[in-house]
């Protein structure tokens, strides 16, 4: 087929292109031209490079903490000393307790640390297989490079994001996984069969979008079991968002399918004598492609934004894991959130995430699937 | 109309059937880990069995899950959504004034976002592709990627260090003791903040769907006509474009109320705002059943009236939409 397609361009005079290029080749292209797009590309690739090299780019371990200073504010790197001499190396000075009821801090210039790259601390596993203990940045005690400030147990702010970047931005792919064969199915059932089938899924997919999700994703989270290991807990909290999150994709699948199961290749398929499931997995959802990628880019950030939202309240991941909501969650009360502002960057990152994830998402819409164009 | 209106009352009675049964069983999912009466015995562990098993008895606990149900779903026939094991009263009278407080902020939100949406939408669209439309469409884009809960924790950090707006809450201390403008000022005071914290999410959105559908709208053949027989600029857009653009956006109320509802819950926790939200999370914390099932009625009955809402008002600005 893709050799008559290319013989009519090429017949009308465009003799620089050898080949027509295939529908994905027009989207990707589509999709580079989209300029925030590509921003946001480049920053989740950043983002998720970062998660799974986090135990090798964060200078502490997970379950690091110095209680001796707990809530610092972020140690400043410096390159220019006291005494006014340049460094080449950046360095930090140790930090001074001025008075630990507040607590302030202060920093002891009579002495610089250099930031050194590759040293050796906590042992950990990279990508969960190889051991090492080699970490990017790292200062010789008694300073920390507590580049982000601590928490109140005296916690690296820094390497927790990176670990706890794991779990946020896993959960939307993990979601996307088990809930988008769930929604895809039932709708493509619901769409093909029509009758009394199509009424069961239907209705029940009403019932899902009256409640404000929230709710009930509250609701489910807190009756999981308070004794599930972390990975358990964290593939239940995905398994709520699947169970409350397969309805919208269904509707939409089923309207899709509505459509296409009249067509000749749909009929052809069935007077071939194909079972319905292979019909309905093999010919009529492949049909709903383009909507089912651009619905999962666009689903992928409201499932962040949700197990963050569980996680602040502290019904999502528990400690000593942690998440982006968690950390986030320190900043709750009005005393914490004022003096210490730092524990406001989880927020940032989860801003940040979710906009990246956005902006690829409404370009990847207008690479793929041109009428359901934003302009 | 009326019997357009009839006919979608009548389907909300299976519908609320559902939501009943998914109000129950959403806590019956995990056996026996929302049992309120053996979480007892961690706070008093001087409790007896036969007292545990006493109370059980008395609100019908001990009964087969199901008849628990049905016994339940009898009692909200009678408007009665049974007894908060926690606070001791019936869940009609906590309800009440946290689902009404909740509706206010919401509204509130969503009048701001509207207001404040709509122009912006469509200043964007009719100056397409200029800087100021570029910064404004990013700022959408930001504006949907903020979750409630950091926007309210940035704004309890402005409002802290300017010490312009109350903090937390809905009332002050002294509001019992101010007169009724007083009462009235204190508690729009109050709300500024949830307001701004929850609205900014919708802003974002609004705008764009505001602007996408303008641009549609200024594409279409109409347009040209009532350009090409002199209409002034401002007549074409606010009298021919407008009207018919802003007829998508009622139907995107119902969605935008359940956004804001889900929404809400956050502001309503960071803010101590006395909410539906709040009241959710404290009874399933408490593992307060009967608590937690009235408020998850009760927060699908304000999104299914408030969709019932939108798609009346629809059917009354869009000539196009027959209702028979």
């Amino acid at each position: 087929m893709s050799q008559d397609a290319a013989a009519a361009p090429s017949a009308a005079g465009r003799l620089d292109q050898p080949r027509a290029r295939t529908p994905l080749e027009l989207a990707w292209r589509q999709l580079l031209r989209y300029r925030l797009a590509v921003v946001g590309g480049v920053v989740l690739v950043c983002l998720y490079t970062a998660m799974l090299l986090a135990p090798f780019l964060a200078p502490y371990a997970l379950d690091y903490s110095d209680r001796s200073v707990f809530y610092a504010p972020p140690v400043g790197v410096h390159f220019v000393d006291a005494r006014g001499r340049v460094h080449l190396r950046p360095f930090v000075y140790a930090y001074r307790v001025v008075d630990l009821s507040v607590p302030q801090y202060a920093l002891d210039t009579s002495r610089t640390y250099d930031i050194r790259v590759f040293v050796r601390g906590a042992p950990y596993r990279l990508f969960w297989l190889i051991p090492s203990d080699v970490h990017l940045l790292g200062v010789d005690p008694p300073a920390r490079l507590f580049l982000l400030g601590t928490d109140q147990f005296g916690r690296d702010l820094l390497s927790r994001l990176l670990y706890g970047s794991v779990i946020s931005l896993l959960i939307g792919l993990i979601v996307v996984v088990i809930t988008f064969p769930i929604g895809m199915l039932l709708g493509g059932i619901a769409g093909f069969y029509g009758g009394w089938i199509d009424n069961v899924i239907m209705r029940s997919v009403e019932v899902l979008a009256a409640f404000p999700t929230f709710y009930l994703l509250l609701t489910l989270a807190s009756v999981l079991p308070p004794t599930l290991s972390s990975g358990a807990r964290l593939f239940m909290i995905s398994a709520v968002f699947s169970l409350v999150g397969w309805g919208g994709l269904a509707r939409v699948l089923r309207g899709i399918v509505y459509g296409v199961r009249e067509v000749e290749f749909v009929l052809a398929a069935r007077a071939a004598g194909a079972r319905d499931f292979s019909v309905i997995v093999r010919h009529v959802l492949p049909s709903t492609t383009s909507y089912v990628i651009v619905a999962a880019t666009l689903t992928i950030p409201g499932v962040i934004l949700g197990e963050s939202g569980l996680s602040f309240l502290g019904l999502g991941v528990q400690e000593p894991s942690t998440s982006w909501g968690l950390l986030l969650a320190q900043a709750q009360s009005i005393e914490a959130l004022t003096q210490f502002p730092w524990l406001l960057i989880p927020g940032v990152m989860i801003v940040l995430a979710v906009l990246a994830f956005n902006f690829l998402g409404d370009g990847v819409r207008d690479a793929l699937d041109p009428r359901q164009r934003s302009t | 109309m009326i019997r357009y209106i009839g006919r979608r009352l009548l389907l909300l009675g299976p519908l609320l059937l559902g939501i009943t049964f998914v109000s129950w069983a959403a806590i019956q999912l995990v056996p026996g880990s929302s049992d309120y009466f053996q979480s007892l015995v961690l706070q008093y562990p001087q409790i007896t069995p036969a007292r545990i098993a006493a109370l059980r008895a008395e609100f019908g606990m001990d009964k087969p899950p199901l008849v628990q149900y049905l016994h339940w779903f009898w009692s909200i026939l009678h408007l009665n959504f049974g007894y908060s094991f926690a606070y001791n009263v019936p869940v009609t009278y906590l309800i009440g004034t946290r689902a009404l407080n909740t509706l206010l902020l919401s509204v509130t939100s969503l009048i701001a976002a509207w207001a404040i949406a709509i122009p912006l939408g469509i200043y964007s669209a009719v100056h397409q592709y200029t800087v100021t439309d570029g910064v404004l469409s990013t700022f959408a884009f930001v504006a949907i990627s903020v979750p409630s809960f950091f926007s309210a924790l940035l704004l309890l950090y402005a409002a802290f260090w300017t010490h312009a707006l109350p903090l937390q809450g809905l009332q002050s201390a002294n509001f019992d003791t101010l007169p009724w403008w007083g009462k009235i000022l204190d508690e729009a005071q109050h709300l500024v903040l949830p307001t701004i914290a929850l609205g900014v999410f919708s802003v974002g959105g609004l705008m764009r769907y505001m602007r996408t559908n303008l641009l549609d709208v200024l594409r279409s053949d109409y347009m040209r006509t009532a350009r090409a027989k002199g209409l002034s600029e401002r007549r074409v857009i606010f009298r021919h474009a407008l009207r018919n653009a802003i007829n998508p956006l009622v139907t995107l109320f119902g969605f935008e109320l359940g956004g804001l509802l889900s929404g809400a819950a956050f502001v309503e926790n960071v803010l101590g705002y006395p909410g539906l939200g709040r009241l959710v999370l404290q009874a399933v914390l408490q593992k307060d059943v009967f608590l937690v099932m009235g408020s998850l009625l009760m927060g699908s009955v304000l999104l299914v009236l408030g969709n019932l809402v939108a798609d009346i008002m629809l059917a009354a600005v869009d000539p196009r939409i027959r209702y028979d």
